[in-house]
């Protein structure tokens, strides 16, 4: 009986290891790879950069590859505007899609909660139905309606509302509408997520004691879905501040994202150190949303009890 | 028997009606949740509205309270056709089964939400909360957070949130049935303190006859959206008006009988002697019987005009304070005692012969 019981608890132990051990193998290691590799200088070399550990070496070898490893990656990252410039060009862009997604998500949101219950399930559905064709594929289309003489321009002129085509493509607002476009189920699911179990009687009684039905959505209906904004704000910021793809096919060539400037330094220059510190120093950014968030749940969970 | 409950409110002391439902109907698609309702409900009264679930009780309260509109009919507060004045306006305030605290804010923030809504002054505000929160015995916990309270004290919260306003009319919605017993028992008599005091007419929704008997100063006993009787709490449970009011109020045995002329009731287990025929008379009537007006005995009780009927012990339901014995007579049927247990140990046993008797005075005698 003992040892049966035993046999359970190991495996309950075993089974709450798994997360971790995952959260070991595919974040934590490459991490400390990546982090490694930022304080490595660049090299003409396969890889690409020293000091590559050799266990082969010994203690000396060991003492040596620390003795190597510098901060010059950093000094460079601190040195050049054209870094904190794309940081800051990426924190602006997150910091407007966000805005952007809020003001048109919460309203969709809002409508499907406030739809019939049978249909509520089909809209949901219509949400996360781009998410059925390829990600890469949908921006692509988005060119084709953003260019000289593409779809978007096509419907303007036909309402009167331009009178030349302008150029669409290559500017902020295409990647603001590209990232609109694609990050909106991030921001419209946690929004219904909160939005759908909110107890209806709370608004009866606010109309039972005396407040009209578009004040009663200022003052219950909105706080109370605050923590589904911060998750959908969240959830979308963060993955925007890297975002690679929608800038890089939709963006100009002006200023760049910090993710362009990431790959460029990776691919175009092969610089993987300096690559490798302004992913890290991306990361280091984005902790503080991260554990905004992490705080932020933790909170609502205490407000449940 | 079936008198409207309308008319025999607005008599009663003459005072007026302060509510007054006329003809109310209500439909949910094919179910018709409230049927031609009438009823008035006087100012100053206790009074509860009853019937097991789905009866419509609860849909008259929210009619009232202008979360529903009726299809059919009028509803009066005041004299004053209410049906158009959507809920913020309506001065009827409820206090909800579910409580709905507002789990953003406080206990002040809740309680003071209606006052908020009418831009009542800061101080007056401030005022009005110490003095709700001392009428619920919740002085000091103005600050808490709403989650931060006990299941009794979230109750005293949405009370006083609902009367802050001074409401004409308080509307309860089972506002007891999250409580346990013990609490519920102590609530009720708060409340009914509480309604004496403020004078405020209360209009209570429960499933629970016995708290609706005990808390209101009348009842509105409803079935199937249709009122079954409106009394007092001792005129309903003594003198029911149907076989179903009867049953759902308190516990009860039918007799099923003929009355002869002479005025006994001819049933299986003999003629029956009947005090008051109600001025009712048929082929086919029923005695109702309360448990805890029938005496039992070992032997056959001296014949002093009560009626007495003999049978074995089936089955015995020790409360404590009472038993209930379950009687098998000769026709197979039951019948139920209620005994009080005085004497420290049950007097019967099970499969004990007996016989059950009462006065003529005691069963009331039915027709529908």
């Amino acid at each position: 009986m003992r040892a049966r019981a035993e046999s359970r608890s190991w495996g309950a132990r075993a089974v709450l290891l798994l997360p971790y051990l995952w959260l070991l193998l595919f974040f934590l290691a490459p991490f400390v790879i990546v982090l490694k590799i930022s304080l490595s200088q660049t090299a003409i070399a396969l890889p690409p950069y020293v000091p590559v550990l050799d266990l082969a070496a010994g203690w000396q070898g060991l003492t040596d590859f620390f003795q190597r490893l510098t901060l010059e990656g950093y000094r460079l990252l601190a040195s050049d505007p054209i870094y904190l410039l794309s940081y800051l060009k990426s924190l602006k862009v997150a910091a407007i899609s966000t805005a952007l997604l809020l003001v048109i998500g919460y309203p969709i949101a809002y409508g499907i909660t406030r739809s019939a219950r049978s249909l509520q399930p089909l809209l949901v559905m219509l949400v996360v139905l781009p998410f059925w064709t390829s990600f890469l594929i949908r921006v692509y289309a988005w060119i084709n309606i953003l260019q000289r003489d593409g779809l978007l321009n096509d419907v303007l002129l036909a309402l009167g509302i331009v009178h030349t085509r302008p150029e669409w493509l290559s500017s902020d607002t295409a990647i603001y509408i590209g990232m609109v476009y694609s990050y909106l189920p991030f921001m419209v699911l946690p929004l219904y997520a909160t939005l759908e179990k909110m107890d209806e009687s709370l608004l009866e009684a606010a109309a039972d004691l005396g407040c009209p039905r578009w004040k009663s959505f200022w003052l219950v209906t909105l706080p109370l879905s605050l923590p589904g904004v911060a998750a959908g704000s969240l959830l979308c910021f963060i993955p925007i501040v890297g975002e690679f793809v929608i800038p890089d096919l939709l963006g100009g060539s002006q200023s760049l994202m910090i993710g362009q400037t990431l790959w460029m330094e990776f691919f175009a220059n092969r610089d993987w150190p300096v690559a490798s510190a302004i992913a890290v120093a991306l990361l280091a950014l984005l902790v503080l949303p991260i554990v905004l968030y992490e705080r932020l749940q933790r909170r609502q969970l205490e407000g449940l009890r | 028997m079936a008198v409207s409950g309308g008319t025999r409110a607005a008599e009663q002391g003459g005072k007026p009606a302060l509510v007054r439902f006329e003809g109310v109907t209500k439909r949910f698609g094919d179910v018709t949740a409230v049927d031609a309702l009438t009823l008035d409900i006087a100012q100053g009264q206790f009074f509860a509205l009853l019937g097991p679930s789905g009866c419509g009780k609860t849909t008259l309260l929210r009619l009232l309270a202008g979360f529903e509109t009726a299809d059919a009919g009028r509803i009066l507060l005041d004299g004053e056709d209410i049906g158009a004045v959507p809920p913020h306006r309506r001065s009827v305030n409820m206090m909800f089964q579910s409580y709905a605290l507002f789990p953003h804010l406080t206990v002040e923030g809740n309680i003071g939400f209606g006052l908020r809504q009418e831009n009542v002054g800061r101080r007056e505000r401030a005022e009005r909360i110490t003095e709700m929160l001392a009428l619920v015995k919740l002085q000091g916990f103005g600050p808490r957070r709403v989650s931060q309270l006990s299941g009794g004290q979230r109750q005293r919260v949405a009370l006083a949130r609902s009367l802050i306003k001074r409401p004409r009319v308080l509307l309860l919605d089972e506002p007891m049935a999250a409580l346990d017993k013990k609490l519920r028992g102590e609530t009720q008599f708060e409340l009914m303190e509480l309604q004496r005091r403020l004078g405020t007419t209360f209009v209570i929704v429960t499933h629970d006859q016995e708290e609706a008997m005990i808390v209101a100063d009348r009842i509105a006993v409803m079935n199937e959206g249709r009122l079954a009787q409106a009394g007092e709490p001792a005129e309903i449970y003594e003198r029911p008006n149907s076989r179903w009011t009867a049953n759902f109020v308190g516990e009860v045995t039918l007799i099923e009988g003929r009355l002869t002329a002479d005025g006994t009731l001819q049933t299986a287990l003999g003629p029956l002697r009947v005090a008051d025929t109600g001025g009712i008379a048929g082929d086919r009537l029923w005695l109702a019987l309360r448990p805890e007006k029938l005496r039992m005995s070992a032997e056959k009780p001296a014949s002093d005009g009560h009626n007495a009927v003999s049978g074995t012990v089936a089955e015995i339901g020790y409360r404590g304070d009472v038993s209930i014995y379950k009687v098998r007579l000769a026709d197979r049927s039951q019948m139920k005692v209620a005994l009080a247990n005085s004497t420290g140990r049950p007097p019967f046993a099970l499969d004990d012969l007996v016989w059950v008797s009462w006065p003529p005075q005691a069963g009331v005698l039915l027709k529908e």
